[in-house]
């Protein structure tokens, strides 16, 4: 769906044949030029992270490090020793860069999963069925969009804690999965665009409302429901204040909290650059293999989630 | 529009399927769709009445009252909204969002603008806006610490750089008077490819057969740029605006990381004084007055947001 929508819009004459003019050259030296600094500072996070921390005085410009090391993937990976971890420049405390990885992934899969589940089936009831009050109730729903984050960030917290539900991933997650008004919006969107006649087929053979929308609707909906997917688990694996706040906990700390914790575990003055470095690599690498196996359903999901 | 089809198909699925309901025709098989209806909403009304629905009318509580987290709320009125007009930090947090949004949105966009400009009549690649893509998928905790260390006054790669032209170090995150372009740069940092790639989708949208004549009568890049690409696509330009004004506002990570609102509060803006008030200082109830108002100025910017989406559509699609 996505894309045979993008190729309409980007029309089928492609590129006429441009020689290589001055102004041409110019543009695609600035293109150039914002790709270099969009990607230099990854490069030099890398190369930091593969720098032996005592080297760090010596040896914090030149374009390789001088003795490359793993050492500080091990030690924020909580594969080495305290003493070998203090030798290498951490401040001593117990870090598992490992888990907070895995409470990252387990995090932003609950989210994007049942949220992308939830919303589908809200936005199916919105763009199909038949109910009194349907449209009032959906722009009730819609316009939770109109209340920022942080304003429900306050009681949610205060009700997770009166639940007891604090440093779990129910309550790390429970704000988030059952809905939120975008998806529902533009799942509602997408489920309008279906030709009706798909799914009366269906429902002359004898398949109610549920049975349709599993049968026909859902696997026709592989596309939207991706994007909506993707976008969810990106938002989720970026967020800060709502893990920060509900669980920092060793058990259910995630890859931002554990970084922020790590930053201000510092034994020194200066922070402990090597292996704050070393976890924020490991940050990235999931959005990369992201990248690589999804990069163009993500970056053309962009044509629609922020327009359309 | 289609009500006399959406009607059609539950109707026939009602009459074919159950034969249990005793009473006649009509109201069974609007009773039949009501029910489905509760099973594919439940979970969605049941997350919108506990964590939008009741938080919010908490929070309106919330701001009238003393609560502190370790004590219970006790009703005190307008109390906070007073203390809040004569609140210098409250006011110097506001200026000083201002003041980010200002930077940060102005950079972005323009930045922005050229960038899916470039895109647009360059190239197609989806390799290259994957690459440009990233510093937004990197969460900004990552985005914050990574800039702190290219910008670290002793060892620091930029100021390494900087002093070969004999600037002296320059403590970007730390000078009162650079921590908050120094943000605001990080962040447009962080947030331009992808501006741009929504921009660069609205450009997709302009018919390329108008560039194609401007280019026959002889009209170069500059003036293709001004008199078409422009004006045809300020709906969409109007929407990403409006769109990254209201994420500007709520700027708070790369805050939390970097200077923590300092140094002497050059960086306190409203979300991170409302963090410390309702976390640092247990002052729930003064927090959430001070969220109310910010919920007040961002349900202003989310209106004009969801008239633009209506507008952008018919314009558009």
């Amino acid at each position: 769906m996505t894309s045979t929508r993008t190729r309409t819009g980007t029309g089928t004459g492609t590129r006429t044949r441009t020689r290589p003019t001055p102004g041409r050259i110019l543009a695609w030296a600035l293109m150039t030029v914002a790709l270099v600094a969009t990607l230099f500072p990854f490069y030099w996070m890398v190369r930091t992270a593969l720098t032996p921390a005592a080297d760090l005085y010596s040896d914090s410009t030149g374009p390789l490090p001088q003795h490359p090391t793993m050492i500080n993937f091990w030690r924020v990976l909580g594969l080495t020793s305290q003493e070998e971890a203090r030798a290498a420049g951490g401040s001593g405390a117990q870090v598992d860069f490992l888990r907070y990885l895995l409470n990252s992934v387990v995090y932003s899969g609950l989210i994007a999963f049942l949220q992308t589940l939830f919303c589908a089936m809200a936005g199916y009831a919105f763009a199909r069925l038949r109910f009194p009050g349907r449209d009032a109730v959906f722009g009730v729903l819609i316009a939770a969009l109109m209340v920022p984050p942080i304003f429900t960030v306050l009681p949610n917290f205060v009700l997770v804690k009166n639940l007891g539900w604090l440093n779990t991933f129910a309550g790390m997650v429970a704000p988030s999965v059952l809905m939120t008004p975008f998806a529902v919006f533009f799942l509602r969107q997408f489920f309008l665009s279906i030709p009706r006649e798909v799914e009366e087929a269906a429902v002359l053979d004898g398949v109610g409302a549920w049975g349709v929308f599993w049968r026909v609707v859902m696997p026709m909906s592989r596309g939207p429901l991706l994007t909506i997917g993707l976008t969810t688990a990106v938002w989720a694996w970026k967020d800060y204040l709502w893990p920060l706040l509900t669980g920092r906990e060793e058990e259910t700390r995630v890859l931002t909290v554990a970084l922020g914790i790590f930053q201000q575990q510092s034994p020194n003055t200066q922070p402990d650059w090597t292996g704050l470095m070393a976890g924020s690599t490991l940050s990235v690498l999931p959005v990369l293999v992201i990248l690589i196996l999804l990069g163009r359903r993500l970056v053309e999901s962009l044509n629609f989630t922020g327009i359309k | 529009m289609g009500a006399s089809t959406a009607i059609a198909s539950p109707r026939q699925r009602g009459g074919s399927r159950t034969g249990k309901g005793a009473s006649p025709g009509r109201p069974r098989r609007a009773r039949d769709d009501r029910r489905a209806a509760w099973l594919f909403l439940a979970p969605a009304l049941a997350g919108f009445a506990l964590f939008y629905a009741y938080p919010t009318a908490r929070g309106v509580y919330y701001s009238l009252t003393d609560y502190s987290l370790l004590n219970d709320p006790h009703f005190t009125g307008t109390e906070n909204y007073r203390q809040l007009i004569g609140d210098d930090q409250f006011w110097n947090a506001l200026k000083v969002t201002g003041y980010y949004v200002v930077l940060n949105i102005g950079s972005q966009m323009i930045l922005a603008l050229g960038l899916a400009t470039l895109m647009h009549r360059l190239t197609r690649s989806v390799a290259l806006r994957a690459m440009l893509l990233v510093p937004w998928l990197v969460p900004n905790v990552t985005v914050g610490l990574l800039w702190m260390w290219m910008l670290d006054a002793n060892l620091g790669l930029v100021n390494h750089l900087l002093g070969a032209f004999g600037v002296g170090p320059t403590g970007f995150l730390t000078s009162p008077t650079w921590a908050m372009p120094t943000v605001a740069g990080i962040n447009a940092w962080a947030y331009t490819g992808y501006t741009a790639l929504l921009l660069y989708a609205g450009m997709l949208q302009i018919p390329r057969h108008l560039y194609e004549s401007a280019s026959l009568d002889g009209a170069g890049e500059w003036r293709m740029f001004t008199r078409i690409t422009l004006p045809l696509l300020r709906p969409v330009l109007a929407l990403v605006l409006v769109v990254s004004l209201i994420g500007s506002f709520q700027i708070f990570d790369t805050i939390a990381v970097t200077t923590k609102g300092g140094p002497v509060g050059a960086t306190r803006v409203i979300y991170f004084y409302i963090y410390e008030q309702a976390f640092t200082y247990f002052h729930m109830g003064y927090a959430s007055a001070v969220a109310v108002i910010l919920a007040l100025l961002l349900g202003v910017l989310t209106a004009v947001q969801m008239r633009l989406l209506r507008a952008s559509r018919s314009d558009l699609a």
